[in-house]
């Protein structure tokens, strides 16, 4: 009774083959310390209550030392700990190592977005895996440190600059059916170490999928280019790759995005700051300038906006991918 | 008379009127800031300290209420540049401003010379200088604040530090100063116990207070250098591009990590040390026992110092250090838990069979007791490596640490400002106000953390402007219970000062306490002790009778003689 109150008040959901463990060694910890919290707050009141001062009472002498007692009370705690720290350190051992064959996801995180990069050449923003399978997490960040953290798998590692981590996790439940994003509930996936201003908004979801649906969801998404019109394909990559985090396309000019508004923009003219100059030149949004914005974003800043775009390397934007987001751009009115 | 020679003073005018105290010796702003009285320095000191836990405190209260709602109560866009500037000046202000100089630099300045029957620590014009670069430092980051901010997180973590636009060279050079400060006041303290104490007064009869100084001035003499050049390379690495940090250039940023915390965990103890020091003097003068297990305890200082030493790395579980070197700081990592937990049996045990007196400085203490066992229970957690993984960088976290920094070291220094106030500024204060206070900061504390960890265990990340609704009812309870927390440490405050207009005066001894600092009238003269005190066993009250009078104790001439050696 007392464990079913504890695990709804104090975990997520478990989702994956480690949680469980992970959750075991909590609770264990937890009634301890329980144990331990009542054992001693329970002797300091019953104390205060028996010797508070008052007419008539005094204190009485007795032993200021007692070495049986003190040694015990080293020991056994002593003991206690040490058997915490082994069942911690087995499940860590678990969570570090990936099991062999396992199915790998590259996984880039970079001021302020996910990429997820399967084998067959798909990528995604939001986690798509399949159940009762391993999945191995190959982590690296683009710029500053990241980490890489879903709550229902209890799994967290960061992401570090010029460096490889792993994780990996086998999820026991799927989200939802179909390949459709709309049949799931997704799980979250945050990041964990602050990464500056959009930090708390670095969380995307996870799908955990049928596994006869995720080859499927991963046929159709390695080939977004071929599967979709120019249009919607460019979209999905455009909302894909965190453009949609700083540019609005429904015309918000606000400081909300730190992007300029790019709906009903194809062929305008606009005032730029080229790099090292102080003077704003004109120039016109087409196909070059997008090209020339999405390479090389800091070259040329538009007045009253401050450099910060990522840049966006053919290694993360391919150029048929950019010519995509070209005709998505041109359609939005 | 004085046994004692004045030796040259720079406050020239102080008068020798033996009637006359440390407050009134000598009056004027420049008898104050160049002081070298160590009793004048902790007061400015405490006055420092208190205006950085305000500024602090207001940082914190205004972020608290940003996250009522997930959106951010102040906005969207412009608000994550501020939130996240006010979660990390709230944490360098508190860390480095208020709670590192807080129990050594204002109370262990003025109550260790006292201690140890002197007249002042042994380097005095270091100790002015203490203060002076405390000021300096203090002022840097003032310059931080309102220039353009700093957003780094207190750790100024590589690469994020080397790239934001916000002032970090001002901040790093803020602690920079702060850290030769705390040297200083380190080294002044070391040298102060190993040659000033008088005869009679060994090892194992010093107070426990003064172990606990002790113990945290080797941590602030050996630790705080590596602080000092970690920051010194982060500036090189800003404004010289020298890559040691910089993964671009080849650097690595976990290395700074390793260097940040080799400094920052035991900074930890820095913060706590000398509030257990605090605890060890309230439980046995309040349960008016000796403190059981005196020896025990006084290892455990030292120990907790040492092993402080080795245990950084459990900072750094998911950083991508080697699972080796992780598993070694888990096990490094529980064995400093056992000093912790075998004084808070001793703190308890002290009160069997006492007779105990629940004035406010003891109340404080219970809440210590009650605040730090969660704190110490809860890093069992975060200690043990499959669980800390997910707990890691979550609000579980920032639970456990405020459980220990501020429902320890802030309770057991205010704790023990109630205890010392009498003897510093001579008044005393309204016991009934200064529970009331006591009681509403216990409730505020545990409202706004409590919370905090449930939120964490069901996956809330520290450091979010803005969050997922699911975690709404975890912050409101949390905002509610800061509110609550901050009326509770204003009153508690307020309480001391207004008794410095309309408190009773202070006898020498109003708890009855057998340490030397309650040998000498309250507040103390300019030389502190008008004889050289008696050394007697720090915690024997056999020979000490109230005096309802006088309202406070006085020895009793017809007390036989302690026993000698009773521990």
């Amino acid at each position: 009774m007392l464990s079913i109150l504890a695990d709804t008040m104090f975990f997520p959901p478990e989702r994956s083959t480690v949680a469980g463990s992970v959750d075991g060694l909590f609770d264990f910890i937890y009634y301890l310390s329980l144990f331990f919290f009542v054992l001693i707050i329970g002797a300091m009141i019953y104390f205060v209550l028996k010797y508070y001062q008052r007419p008539g009472h005094t204190e009485t002498p007795s032993p200021s030392h007692n070495e049986a007692l003190e040694i015990t009370w080293s020991v056994i705690p002593s003991i206690l700990v040490g058997v915490i720290f082994f069942f911690g350190f087995t499940g860590y051992l678990n969570v570090r190592e990936a099991p062999e064959n396992a199915y790998e996801i590259q996984v880039i995180a970079s001021k302020w977005n996910w990429v997820f990069k399967y084998p067959n050449g798909a990528e995604s923003s939001d986690l798509h895996i399949p159940v009762d399978r391993d999945v191995k997490f190959l982590l690296q960040s683009q710029d500053v440190l990241h980490s890489f953290y879903i709550p229902a798998f209890r799994i967290k590692m960061d992401c570090v600059p010029a460096r490889y981590t792993s994780t990996w996790a086998r999820a026991t439940h799927t989200t939802g059916s179909g390949i459709d994003d709309s049949g799931h509930a997704p799980l979250r996936l945050f990041c964990a170490e602050y990464c500056g201003e959009q930090h708390s908004k670095m969380h995307r979801g996870v799908f955990v999928h049928e596994t006869a649906d995720f080859d499927q969801w991963v046929e159709k998404a390695a080939n977004i280019l071929e599967n979709n019109p120019p249009e919607i394909a460019g979209e999905i990559l455009f909302k894909r790759k965190g453009c949609a985090q700083c540019h609005s396309v429904e015309g918000d000019n606000s400081a909300k995005y730190p992007g300029p508004p790019l709906n009903g923009q194809w062929g305008t003219e606009r005032q730029v700051i080229p790099r090292g100059s102080s003077s704003p030149i004109t120039v016109t949004m087409d196909e070059n300038y997008v090209r020339q914005s999405i390479r090389q974003p800091n070259s040329e800043i538009v007045v009253g906006r401050k450099p910060g775009m990522t840049v966006f390397t053919p290694q993360l934007l391919k150029d048929e991918e950019i010519t995509a987001i070209i005709a998505y751009l041109k359609s939005i009115k | 008379m004085s046994t004692i020679t004045p030796e040259t003073h720079i406050d020239s005018g102080h008068n020798d009127d033996p009637s006359s105290n440390y407050l009134t010796s000598s009056s004027g702003f420049m008898s104050w800031a160049f002081t070298l009285d160590h009793k004048r320095i902790g007061v400015m000191y405490l006055v420092g300290i208190f205006a950085a836990f305000f500024l602090g405190g207001v940082l914190a209260l205004l972020l608290r209420l940003h996250l009522m709602v997930p959106n951010g109560l102040f906005g969207d866009w412009v608000s994550l540049n501020s939130y996240n500037q006010l979660f990390t000046l709230h944490g360098a202000v508190m860390i480095f401003l208020f709670i590192i100089p807080s129990v050594p630099a204002a109370l262990g300045n003025f109550v260790l010379p006292l201690m140890v029957g002197a007249k002042d620590v042994a380097f005095p014009r270091m100790n002015l200088a203490s203060f002076h670069l405390w000021v300096f430092g203090a002022i840097f980051f003032l310059i931080a604040l309102v220039t353009t901010g700093l957003d780094t997180g207190w750790t100024f973590y590589t690469p994020y530090s080397i790239e934001t636009q916000t002032n970090v060279i001002a901040a790093t050079i803020g602690a920079f100063i702060l850290g030769f400060s705390s040297i200083f006041t380190g080294l002044n303290f070391i040298v102060t116990v190993n040659t000033m104490r008088p005869p009679g007064m060994t090892w194992f009869k010093m107070p426990l207070f003064m172990w606990a100084i002790y113990a945290t001035a080797i941590i602030q003499i050996l630790a705080t250098p590596v602080l000092g050049i970690t920051l010194l390379l982060l500036m090189g690495e800003r404004i010289l591009g020298i890559g040691i940090f910089d993964p671009s250039m080849g650097g690595d940023p976990v290395l700074f990590q390793h260097f940040f915390w080799f400094y920052s965990h035991p900074a930890v103890y820095i913060m706590i040390l000398p509030a257990m020091g605090i605890i060890s003097e309230l439980m046995s003068v309040y349960s008016r026992k000796p403190i059981f297990g005196y020896t025990f305890i006084a290892y455990s200082s030292i120990a907790i110092a040492l092993l402080g030493f080795l245990v950084w790395g459990h900072h750094m579980f998911v950083s991508g250090q080697s699972p080796m070197a992780a598993v070694i700081f888990s096990g490094l990592t529980f064995s400093v838990s056992i000093p912790s937990a075998i004084k808070v049996f001793n703190w308890t045990a002290t009160m069997y069979k006492g007779n105990i007196n629940l004035a406010t400085p003891m109340c404080y203490a219970l809440s210590f007791i009650f605040l730090f066992t969660i704190g110490g229970l809860t890093g069992l957690f975060l200690g043990a490596l499959a669980t800390d993984v997910h707990l890691h960088d979550t609000y579980f976290v920032v639970a456990h640490f405020h459980y220990v920094m501020m429902g320890g070291t802030v309770i057991a220094f205010v704790g023990g400002l109630y205890h010392w106030w009498p003897k510093m500024f001579g008044v005393m204060y309204n016991e009934f106000f200064g529970r009331l206070f006591c009681a509403v900061v216990f409730f505020g504390f545990n409202l706004t953390f409590l919370p905090q960890f449930v939120m964490g265990s069901r996956g809330m990340p520290r450091r979010y402007a803005t969050y997922v609704d699911e975690y709404q009812i975890y912050h409101v309870l949390s905002t509610i219970g800061a509110l609550a927390l901050g009326i509770g440490m204003v009153g508690a405050i307020a309480v001391l000062v207004i008794s410095l207009f309309n408190g009773r005066k202070a006898p020498a001894n109003p708890w009855g306490a057998a340490t030397l600092e309650w040998t000498c009238t309250s507040p103390p003269p300019y030389y502190n002790f008008e004889h050289a005190p008696h050394v007697d066993s720090p915690y024997d009250y056999s020979g000490l009778k109230y005096d309802p009078q006088i309202g406070g104790y006085v020895k009793d001439p017809n007390a036989p003689k302690p026993a000698a050696g009773h521990h």
